[in-house]
């Protein structure tokens, strides 16, 4: 028995509800560092196998940009910031204000790496803040490292620690997307918050719903 | 007109399969996780298990799917590849994966998973004696890799070095 099989509807909606707050925060940072209107999406939270999961952004080989870093404290797991190439370009070509920047094309500029990890550093700060306001847990990220590579081999990363006890993981996926770009499917952005297996029980109890 | 009738056995993470001549296996998007491809030339057979853990011993659930862990899929696809009629003593090997995707200054067991996992397939081939022809491990890049029953060769392609040949 693990904690997968005891979750009920209601630890679910507490779930959303973390997805909702972490990724709002990140959202509005975005929006102002970018001066654009950014929107996102109710999130969503499933258990689903390991290779459901590569089918997440386009497959287990669609390349991504990917910033990932370690929660650690009272409550552990992974967090992700995936976004597809464009749009990551996109966005550090707005920052650094140079059109040519281009992740596809490596070795890139170090202006336009470090913007993106900044960007990554902003995001995940604000989604994991938010977190730790909402639960009253203590958390720490690890500085955030940033990759652009196949979305399967960043991903399967984060499922190292769940893959100990099992082939499935419950996965808090909030997306968000540029207003004017509509929500179409090659420009969404995701934040992923996989938490450890044994951090679920810290989380419903921090939020009473135990 | 000759058809070409050869088909793409595709594994995914954790998982294990076999393909035959003219047929090709393939899995997609390793990074941390090994690909230990075990073949039989003159049999034109091939088994490929998608590792994602070293140990089985790291293992917390109820069941275990064997097909994770170095030290139990390596073993498990032997005898699958045993019970198709290939004698053990004819099996080589060709591996690739275990990349280090993020650098970190954490230490953290976990996040040197990649090397682990290489070293843990490398010790499990020796102990069932199987020899390894080729490899392409390490590295900070996620590879897909498929391997041509056919002609035993093993593609590898990453994002920003193309496609190779081991």
């Amino acid at each position: 028995m693990t904690i997968y099989n005891k979750i009920t509807s209601l630890h679910l909606d507490v779930l959303k509800e973390i997805g909702n707050i972490g990724a709002a925060h990140a959202a509005t940072a975005l929006s102002d560092l970018l001066s654009t209107k950014i929107d996102m999406r109710v999130p969503k939270v499933e258990m689903v196998s390991f290779n459901e999961m590569m089918e997440f952004v386009g497959g287990a080989e669609s390349v991504v940009t990917g910033i990932y870093l370690r929660i650690e404290g009272d409550a552990e797991g992974g967090m992700f910031f995936i976004l597809p190439v464009e749009q990551a370009n996109h966005f550090i070509q707005k920052l650094i204000h140079d059109e040519s920047f281009d992740f596809r094309n490596p070795p890139v500029s170090e202006l336009g790496q470090s913007a993106m990890q900044e960007l990554g550093n902003i995001l995940s700060g604000s989604y994991l803040s938010a977190l730790s306001d909402f639960t009253g847990l203590k958390i720490y990220p690890t500085p955030p490292a940033l990759t652009v590579d196949m979305f399967g081999a960043i991903i399967s990363f984060g499922l190292v620690e769940v893959s100990q006890i099992s082939d499935h993981v419950i996965v808090i996926d909030t997306t968000i997307f540029e207003e004017h770009m509509g929500d179409s499917e090659t420009v969404r952005g995701h934040f992923f918050l996989l938490p450890d297996p044994d951090s679920f029980e810290t989380i419903f109890r921090s939020l009473g719903v135990s | 007109m000759i058809m070409n009738t050869s088909t793409v056995v595709k594994v995914g993470i954790a998982q294990m399969d076999i393909a035959k001549s003219p047929d090709t296996i393939r899995t997609s998007g390793l990074g941390s996780c090994v690909g230990v491809v075990l073949y039989d030339e003159t049999k034109e057979i091939a088994g490929l298990v998608h590792i994602m853990l070293p140990d089985s011993k790291l293992g917390r659930g109820n069941s275990i799917n064997v097909a994770k862990f170095a030290d139990t899929g390596i073993p498990a696809m032997v005898e699958q590849l045993k019970k198709e009629g290939v004698h053990s003593f004819k099996l080589k090997a060709k591996i690739a994966g275990g990349a280090q995707m993020f650098q970190f200054t954490s230490n953290r067991d976990s996040m040197r998973i990649g090397p682990r996992n290489v070293e843990a397939v490398k010790e499990q081939l020796k102990k069932l004696s199987i020899p390894i022809v080729s490899e392409d491990t390490g590295g900070s890049s996620g590879r897909t890799i498929e391997f041509d029953t056919l002609t035993s060769v093993l593609h590898i392609r990453t994002v920003n070095q193309g496609v190779k040949e081991i």
